[in-house]
């Protein structure tokens, strides 16, 4: 039963200790793994962009300059386009330029993906433990499938904008005053975001858990009466790791899009306060005359997903031991 | 790219003779965007914009305003005036002659007949037309015979050109509408959206909140109009969508209120196949200064409630209603800047409620310099300064933070950004909230973000009235217009402004008839509304609509319908 | 199995009933009014009366007994009527939208043609590109087409479509002029031209939708065919000497189909849904236009009716997805 050691749960006291730690050899096959190195790399730096950058670059990603800066310093070019525009409006002071009322877009971009990458992280975490969780157990418990797969129909089915506005309405105030206006909106929206979109996850892993539910070794591991608390982190959590992986990957950009239209409808953080999604969001109206301001977002966006998803690539096969052992 | 805009400035004008346009429907098709869709083609069960200026172009009033906002007539001979005796002496009537030989677009002719239907239509206690206001203060409505029509009111009426003026009072057919009337209002699908008009368009074909075709109605009565035989007016997606299916793809023709900041507008007109134009009406952005106390703390009861006890307000806001406070937040708005960045050629400065028209301007204040440094010592002097070091100063121990929201617009959130940073350059700190537009503006009694309920210190939005005459806009100043639990949170006094010199100047404005007079107390409400501390207003904001370069006879009025004289327009060649 | 899908299709009347409520609260507890789109010049009492005239002073259960009524009894009696030309149905009001003030079914029935043209094709292009791109990738796995694919599809599902949508339109509607950007509701599919026209006004919606499931259906397919191409079976096929396309197309394939089928059921009552932000952008104004729409003028007895049927095809699908699992699977068994 060679899924046995592909249990993400490292310590089984029951096996004998292997030779080498279990961990060591995920990291080994990990390491072999070009891409989950590089998706790691870059995801590594991202974080260290946006969380260390602010350190180090002065600009203020709230500050509106005023009086005769105004003018001067808004709608500034990125630095690159003096490549070949030689004429444009660029500041060395303001490598990436600036919007169209002065603020830095490097800072709004670092401040942005500290706000974005944690929504986005949360989130999905949120949503693939609750999704996994339920399709898990509406898969291996015959009596809880009805239930519980009803109970997603109905999430399903829910409109989300009304749900989300009387989410807003009973918890806005109360989660304010303990968490503080930021702190409150963050809570509040990955709460939102992880609860609405739980329910694709619970049908696949349902679906897979039902199909392996039947294989031999499950049947098996039932006769030498396995208890559920032990067969469903050893025998059937590893071997529905793929699609949560996909779901994991894919659920991140949802959930960074998903906070801007929050925040765009109102119910996300401040105005002035700048998201990844938000600044993609206010930038499609002028995308021809200033296309870095499209650009930088999008990609920041697209890159954290795709490094997601490398790592994740890396990640499930390091953990498969059929895999591990070529 | 100058030459071919003054080429084709001369042929536009070459073509504005009447020579220009041979004969009804030999100009094909016209195409107009909204980027609201009409949900309905019944003005009186909807009153939504959109809806009004659709319908405008199938059912028409006896008169309208021009874009000078002058009365013309339409559906008349001419304008009933007390000169003309068409006004009684005593402004308790008002009696229009219909203009002979009109025919609806079915054939049947139009009489006063229908004219007093739509009064009954409108006024049915179980219909719920959106309409009312338009027929306050009506008596009766009586029909000597066909072609007149006398409007009675209850007492002297200054202004006796609400009822059937104007595109949110058309007319519509009685044989039509005549078993509409009431609960059935909704009953009546096939009538609300093929409404028979005397309009120069009729509806082919009307999908709700997607598109109406419209073609040209032969029993129209200038033989030579509409130019254009077939209308497709689209509906939906946004203001920017709109600007460049006429600017830049030329896929459309016209396109509504393009509320796009200026630069964004500017790069749609280098398209080259459209340009915008703009026109101004009343409309005014402005932040509305809370006069009584927000604060959570205070329960469902108290919190942003109006409480007037011997005309003294007993639940005042903390630090808004010191004079030296809202000065000086007003100074430190840059407002020639705002107008830069927000709306371009359709924005003007203003520093009052009710800028136009001319006869109620103002011109008491200034506001177009900004003044950090005035501001700081106009707080300095009322002693209100940073007692504890922190940057913000405190008035009585209070410090001014301030909570300020808005709708979600593009333009609104620039201005909150620029605002909150001057104003925390005098020591104001300024905490911004944007709602979306159909919370904000909804009216549910349940919802903590409506604008009427007001749960914070500062909020902006624009207003505006219809018609030429701000008496009732002026009325939302009165103190019991205020919003409270009591009247389900509804009423149009946002601000809770309350000042008892101020309603009895109203009650004198109720009944002056003297247009100078009613100037001049109009102006001295103004004043007393914005010195006082009900608002701070920013700009005054321009109606910006874009027209295809090739569409002709396009005059932008923003007094009445913007499709008001949509009969003239005709396809350059 | 037949016993069991019998089964659930009777639990599906008390499911469905008990979904009704829920919305109906929802929409009840959710802020919001009719009114938000009347001008602030119509003054508060005007609107109260509106108000009262759509029927909204009457209390929260007999508004919904209301809708009830009229959804499963007026209605079916009314399609009943215009099918065979009785009349059972006078004398009761049809289910009417408080925006338009018109039968809410006739405004559906108006907006299903443009959101399957548009919906519909792409997902049914989806689908198409999707389960090969995802077969190959995983039997390919880490190959140039596989690492292409992975790039493809990652930058295609996090480019949200209000920019996506925008940048096509940019590029094939301004700059080419090549499509066009609004699309034409009225457009009616006679003959070769108009076929065209409406194969033109179609390929930037489905362009953008498709991208987006495309991206997400194939991610799914290559990781199931990864988790499936190791396995023992595989192996002991290839041994038997079964070819190679068999043993890919036959053997995995249908093994991996197991959340492959659930993406795709979960999709289908979204072609219904529509799709709020492509449509908008397009001006398609199908049905994910019209719900939107609907929330935000606050129109409850349209968002009411097409949540209710949007949760019926999410039970019915369902319902399909879990026989499918059965015919995919033989093994899964239901009692």
């Amino acid at each position: 039963m060679s899924e046995n050691k592909a249990a993400p749960t490292g310590d089984s006291p029951a096996l004998p200790r292997p030779p080498r730690s279990q961990w060591r050899d995920v990291w080994d096959q990990f390491k072999k793994h070009r891409g989950a190195l590089i998706g790691a790399l870059i995801f590594l730096s991202i974080l260290l962009g946006v969380f260390l950058g602010p350190l180090i670059y002065p600009q203020d990603a709230r500050l509106v300059p005023t009086g005769r800066d105004f003018i001067r310093l808004r709608d500034m070019r990125p630095i690159y386009v003096l490549l070949w525009d030689s004429g444009a409006k660029v500041d060395w002071a303001h490598p990436l330029g600036t919007d169209n009322i002065g603020r830095d877009l490097l800072a709004r971009m670092m401040l942005g993906g500290q706000v974005s990458i944690a929504v986005g992280l949360a989130a999905m975490a949120l949503s693939v433990v609750l999704g996994t969780a339920i399709g898990v157990l509406a898969g291996f418990f015959r009596r809880l499938d009805g239930p519980l797969m009803r109970l997603t129909d109905l999430f399903l089915a829910l409109p989300l904008l009304p749900l989300l506005l009387v989410a807003v309405l009973l918890f806005r105030e109360p989660l304010k005053a303990a968490f503080g206006v930021e702190g409150g909106i963050f809570v509040l929206i990955v709460t939102l975001v992880g609860l609405t979109s739980w329910m694709q996850t619970a049908r696949i892993v349902r679906g897979d858990v039902l199909a392996l539910k039947e294989r031999e070794f499950v049947l098996a591991a039932r006769s030498i009466g396995t208890p559920p608390r032990r067969m469903i982190p050893r025998h059937i959590l590893p071997n529905v790791l793929s699609p949560i992986m996909v779901s994991a990957t894919l659920g991140i950009a949802s959930a960074i899009i998903t906070e801007s239209a929050l925040s765009f409808l109102g119910f996300g953080f401040p105005p002035d306060f700048p998201t990844w999604g938000r600044l993609l969001n206010d930038a499609v109206d002028r995308m021809q005359l200033f296309p870095e301001r499209v650009i930088w977002p999008g990609l920041a966006i697209s890159l954290t997903v795709l490094s997601v998803n490398y790592i994740g690539d890396g990640l499930r096969d390091a953990l498969d031991p059929r895999i591990r052992g070529r | 790219m100058k030459l071919k805009h003054a080429l084709l400035g001369a042929a536009a004008a070459l073509a504005l003779s009447p020579a220009a346009w041979a004969g009804r429907g030999e100009d094909g098709e016209v195409r107009i965007i909204y980027w609201q869709a009409p949900s309905i083609l019944n003005p009186f069960l909807s009153g939504g914009t959109k809806d009004v200026e659709s319908a405008s172009m199938i059912i028409e009033p006896l008169a309208r305003y021009d874009e000078k906002g002058n009365l013309t007539p339409w559906l008349v001979e001419e304008i009933p005036t007390v000169a003309n005796g068409g006004v009684s002496a005593d402004l308790t009537s008002i009696t229009w002659k219909i203009r002979p030989g009109i025919l609806w677009s079915d054939g049947t002719p139009f009489t006063s007949a229908d004219v007093k239907f739509t009064y009954e239509y409108c006024t049915d206690p179980e219909g719920g037309c959106a309409q009312l206001t338009k027929f306050e203060g009506v008596k009766s409505v009586e029909t000597p015979d066909d072609l007149t029509v006398v409007v009675t009111f209850e007492g002297p009426t200054p202004n006796p050109y609400g009822p059937f003026v104007g595109g949110e009072s058309p007319i519509i057919q009685k044989a039509q509408f005549e078993n509409c009337m009431g609960a059935k209002a909704p009953e009546c699908t096939e009538a609300n959206f093929g409404p028979i008009g005397t309009g120069p368009f009729k509806v082919v074909e009307f999908k709700p909140n997607d598109v109406i075709i419209m073609e040209a109605n032969e029993n129209y009565r200038d033989p030579d109009k509409p130019a254009f035989a077939r209308v497709v007016f689209k509906g939906g997606g946004d203001a920017t969508a709109a600007g460049r299916a006429v600017m830049e793809t030329g896929e459309f023709d016209y396109a509504w209120n393009l509320q796009l900041a200026p630069d964004v507008i500017a790069e749609m007109q280098k398209g080259g196949k459209g340009t915008p134009i703009a026109g101004f009406g009343p409309l005014v952005e402005r932040l509305m200064l809370n006069n009584t106390n927000p604060d959570p703390a205070l329960g469902p009861d108290m919190r942003s409630v109006s409480v007037i006890e011997n005309g003294v307000q007993k639940n005042p806001h903390p630090f808004l209603r010191d004079p030296a406070v809202y000065k000086a937040m007003s100074l430190a708005i840059d407002r020639p800047l705002l107008v830069e960045i927000g709306y371009g050629q359709a924005g003007k400065v203003t520093c009052n409620w009710v800028p136009a028209p001319d006869l109620y301007n103002s011109d008491t204040f200034t506001c177009d310099k900004q003044d950090i440094e005035g501001a700081k010592k106009l707080l300095d002097e009322a002693g209100i300064v940073d007692t504890d070091g922190d940057g913000i100063r405190e008035k009585d121990g209070v410090p001014l933070k301030i909570l300020y929201q808005t709708s979600t617009n593009a333009v609104r959130q620039d201005f909150q950004a620029l605002i909150k940073q001057w104003w925390s350059e005098i020591g104001i700190e300024t905490e911004l909230r944007n709602i979306n537009a159909s919370v904000f503006f909804g009216g549910d009694p349940g919802s903590p973000d409506t604008f009427q309920k007001f749960y914070a210190d500062v909020e902006m939005y624009a207003n505006t009235f219809n018609g030429t005459d701000p008496q009732a806009y002026l009325g939302n100043g009165l103190c019991d217009k205020a919003p409270t639990p009591a009247t389900q949170w509804q009423g149009e006094n946002i601000s809770r402004f309350c000042d008892p010199e101020y309603d009895a100047l109203y009650e004198k404005l109720t009944k002056t008839a003297d247009i100078e007079e009613r100037g001049r107390i109009g102006r001295a409400l103004n004043d007393m509304a914005v010195e006082r501390g009900m608002m701070i207003p920013l700009v005054h904001r321009g109606r910006l609509s874009a027209h295809s370069n090739t569409l002709g006879g396009v005059v932008l009025n923003v007094w009445d319908s913007e499709l008001w004289n949509v009969a003239d327009w005709y396809r350059i060649k | 199995m037949l016993n069991y899908t019998i089964r659930r299709l009777f639990m599906a009347v008390p499911t469905l009933i008990f979904i009704s409520i829920v919305i109906f609260l929802l929409l009840e507890l959710a802020p919001g009014d009719p009114m938000a789109q009347v001008p602030l010049t119509v003054p508060a009492e005007v609107k109260q009366k509106m108000r009262e005239a759509l029927g909204l002073g009457e209390p929260a259960p007999i508004r919904y007994w209301k809708w009830l009524t009229q959804i499963f009894w007026v209605e079916p009696l009314h399609l009943f009527d215009s099918l065979f030309g009785t009349n059972f149905s006078d004398g009761y009001q049809r289910a009417i939208s408080w925006q338009t003030r018109s039968p809410i079914f006739d405004i559906i029935a108006q907006r299903i043609p443009q959101t399957l043209w548009v919906v519909g094709v792409a997902y049914v292009v989806a689908i198409v590109i999707a389960i090969p791109v995802g077969v190959y990738s995983a039997y390919r796995q880490y190959s140039l087409f596989d690492n292409v694919g992975t790039f493809v599809t990652m930058i295609g599902f996090s480019v949200p479509p209000f920019f996506s949508g925008v940048l096509v339109i940019v590029i094939f509607s301004v700059w080419l002029g090549w499509f066009p950007s609004i699309y034409d509701t009225t457009l009616r599919v006679t003959d070769w031209d108009s076929f065209l026209a409406q194969l033109r006004q179609m390929v930037m919606p489905v362009m953008v939708l498709a991208l987006q499931i495309t991206s997400q259906i194939s991610r799914f397919m290559r990781a199931s065919m990864l988790d499936n191409l190791n396995l023992d079976y595989v192996r002991t096929a290839r041994a038997k000497g079964v070819s190679e396309p068999t043993v890919i197309l036959v053997h995995v394939l249908r093994n991996s189909m197991i959340p492959v089928a659930t993406v795709i059921a979960l999709g289908i009552p979204s072609i219904f849904g529509g799709a709020i932000i492509t449509e908008q952008v397009f001006k398609v104004n199908g049905i994910g236009q019209l719900l939107i729409g609907s929330i935000e003028a606050n129109d409850l007895p349209m968002v009411q009716t097409l949540t209710f049927i949007f949760a019926v095809l999410i039970v019915l699908f369902n319902l399909i997805a879990d026989i499918i699992y059965g015919i995919l699977d033989p093994r899964i068994r239901y009692e």
